[in-house]
């Protein structure tokens, strides 16, 4: 097969998927009988039409980052953590214990100490399926996707008998003390001349824009990160190189988990400002179409993170003007993972007669 | 905890597992012939929602069950495109394909009934009734077996004893018939398959398509034997318990039979917190219950329990020697 140049195998193939996915998407919609058109339109205005409505696709984007890098870092070292909603939420947990252990005087001191107990949590529930994919050879798709249940099941748990406080009646922890709330973005100097009202996009937007870089210099500028991508793309390889397995398993899937679990600092401290039940919404999941919409590359996964953050604030808009169920965005998330994912040959050799014509055009 | 009680939960693990058992089935099928999937969860939940829907407008519960079939055959067929056509990767291919359906079904139902993306609730015909085996009612008062056969064993609808069939069947298809010998062997080898003149492609796709057909009727069996309708999000999980049996089972057919029932006993503990309490003498919460199954499967694949080890050529697409 003819190989595509690098600009269509990195921009053009993405955003194929993305066409594909979205007319498919606008199928579904004519076939319940609604206007495509109409539906555009309510998810441009609803997530883009104002600084109040760039407020909630930041908010949402930043999870997405966070989530989206995670599974990019797996990804380099041909893992596939499917467990980042687990470990977001466990992230959630480390988030809450910190944010309620101390009465945290100021934010700057509270947000440090809340992303080391995020960051923590969140690799601690990643070690474990790592540990296993390492020393005993069990798959890590599947033993993560079983984290992703228990860390469910151990959170209701928590928050039914352990964390609410006596006399609440929803399953959810205290409020976090006042010195713990972060600022949003209508509460910065400069940055409030653009949003004015109330928006949930927070400081944790900045944070996650140092960590698209901060995993981009560890990719491609450290040695870590170059063992991590041998590892992914041959193993015998790395073994020969003389890069531990063990060593870059273990360490992938805890900056995974990191990562996945920074996430919380975005929804749990910076929103919500207690733990709630299902605190992360699937961001976790939506990680996996970020990661494989941005070409697993940081760059790529801030833009991806842009565009779901787009669809998940414009379907929640769908739902709430149209007929149209809030579940079209997980149609949506669903089919960007098949055609990127999945489906991307199908898409590249869709693309390869045209290049091949240029090609011979051109001798 | 008394007999009476253990015939309770014995009853009501018959009807947990059956779902469970015909997922796992499925998964067994396409796994043996090299084709992870992770997406039994999303062609139950299509096939939930198909036979919800036809059932409800036409009143038949085997039309629904087909409808069911076909809706969890089309996903089957785009796994089958995704990961034996244009050789992607299956794990992908499976984690989307549970997204689509987790979207796509409450957007049909809600478009077909506008009652919250649910289907209206079902009754009489368009149900599994209960069917009652041969001489269930003389031998209820023999003491032990009797309540073990007319309460536990009778009384389910129609699905729950195709399931049971479909154990010594699929047995008898994977290990006494060529297909399946065929079948085994592109799971673990398919270019020996492929250089014995047989077309990896179209065993492949009918593994995936046998798939589809028992998640279609794992799906029907939720929607029209269980429950009363679909509901959102109804599989809640039950994919991938059959995929964590499957495991546990190491993809055998009767072992599969065996672990689905045991997850399906915990299912049926999780309901009644109070027979646990009575028999343990102290609480246990019921998510720990509810985690069980998850909680098990990393332990049987950790390797504790005797190493778990998948078809050799699961998950990696064929490309045919040029």
């Amino acid at each position: 097969m003819t190989r595509l140049p690098r600009w269509a195998d990195l921009v053009l193939v993405p955003l194929i998927s993305l066409l594909l996915a979205g007319v498919i998407s606008a199928l579904v919609i004519l076939a319940i009988g609604q206007s495509p058109w109409e539906a555009l339109r309510t998810m441009v205005v609803g997530a883009l039409g104002s600084p109040y409505a760039w407020g909630y696709t930041l908010y949402y984007a930043t999870s997405f980052m966070f989530t989206g890098l995670a599974v990019t870092v797996a990804f380099h070292a041909s893992l596939f953590n499917i467990g980042g909603e687990g470990q977001a939420t466990l992230g959630g947990l480390g988030v809450a214990l910190v944010c309620l252990s101390f009465p945290w005087p100021h934010w700057t001191l509270a947000l440090p100490a809340a992303m080391v107990g995020a960051a923590l949590f969140g690799a601690a529930w990643a070690a474990i399926p790592a540990w296993l994919q390492a020393r005993r050879g069990s798959h890590i798709v599947i033993t993560t996707i079983m984290f992703n249940y228990i860390a469910a099941a151990l959170i209701i748990y928590l928050l039914v008998s352990v964390l609410k406080p006596a006399g609440q009646m929803d399953p959810a922890t205290a409020r976090f003390p006042e010195g713990a709330h972060l600022p949003q973005l209508n509460e910065i100097p400069l940055v409030n001349l653009i949003f004015d009202k109330q928006v949930p996009a927070n400081v944790t937007l900045f944070i996650a824009l140092i960590a698209c870089w901060l995993v981009w210099v560890l990719l491609w500028r450290t040695r870590l990160g170059y063992e991590i991508r041998a590892f992914g793309r041959s193993e015998p390889a790395a073994l020969y190189a003389g890069i531990s397995p063990f060593r870059v398993t273990m360490l992938a899937m805890l900056i995974s988990g990191a990562l996945a679990g920074l996430m919380s600092i975005n929804n749990v401290m910076g929103e919500s400002e207690r733990l709630l039940q299902n605190s992360t919404e699937g961001a976790g999941f939506i990680g996996i179409a970020v990661a494989l919409m941005g070409r697993n590359h940081p760059f790529g996964v801030f833009l991806a993170a842009l565009l779901f953050g787009f669809l998940f604030q414009g379907g929640a808009e769908l739902g709430l003007w149209t007929t149209i169920p809030i579940e079209l965005r997980t149609v949506v998330q669903g089919l960007v993972i098949l055609f990127t994912g999945a489906l991307d040959y199908m898409v590249r050799m869709m693309l390869v007669p045209f290049f091949r014509a240029r090609k011979l055009e051109a001798a | 905890m008394d007999f009476s009680t253990l015939v309770q939960i014995l009853d009501s693990t018959m009807r947990l597992a059956t779902p469970l058992l015909l997922a796992c089935l499925a998964g067994l099928y396409s796994e043996r012939s090299g084709i992870f999937d992770i997406g039994l969860e999303g062609k139950m939940l299509m096939a939930a929602m198909c036979t919800g829907a036809v059932a409800a407008l036409t009143g038949s519960v085997w039309l629904g069950m087909l409808a069911g079939i076909g809706g969890s055959i089309l996903f089957a067929l785009v796994h089958g495109l995704a990961s034996i056509t244009f050789r992607g990767n299956q794990l992908i291919s499976g984690v989307a394909l549970n997204f689509v359906a987790s979207g796509v079904t409450v957007l049909i139902a809600q478009a077909l009934f506008r009652q919250g993306g649910r289907t209206p609730p079902l009754s009489g015909d368009a149900r599994f009734n209960p069917i009652e085996l041969p001489f269930a009612a003389q031998l209820a008062d023999i003491p032990i077996i009797g309540p073990l056969y007319s309460d536990v064993l009778s009384g389910h609808g129609a699905l729950v004893y195709v399931a049971l069939l479909a154990v010594p069947v699929t047995w008898w298809v994977l290990f006494r018939t060529r297909f399946g010998l065929r079948l085994r062997a592109v799971g673990e080898n398919p270019a020996s398959v492929d250089t014995a003149g047989v077309s990896v492609i179209r065993l492949r796709y009918t593994a995936v398509i046998i798939t589809g057909i028992l998640c279609g009727l794992a799906g029907a069996y939720l929607a029209a034997g269980l429950q009363t309708g679909f509901g959102k999000e109804m599989t809640a999980g039950r994919g991938y318990i059959a995929l964590a049996a499957l495991i546990f089972a190491k993809w055998r057919p009767w072992h599969a039979l065996m672990a689905t029932f045991l997850f399906g006993f915990f299912q049926a503990l999780a309901l009644r917190p109070d027979v646990i309490r009575g028999t343990l003498g102290f609480d246990v919460p019921v998510p720990a219950l509810d985690a069980l199954p998850y909680v098990l499967t990393v332990i049987v694949l950790a390797g504790f329990v005797g190493r778990a080890i998948p078809p050799r050529a699961g998950g990696e697409p064929y490309v045919k020697e040029r």
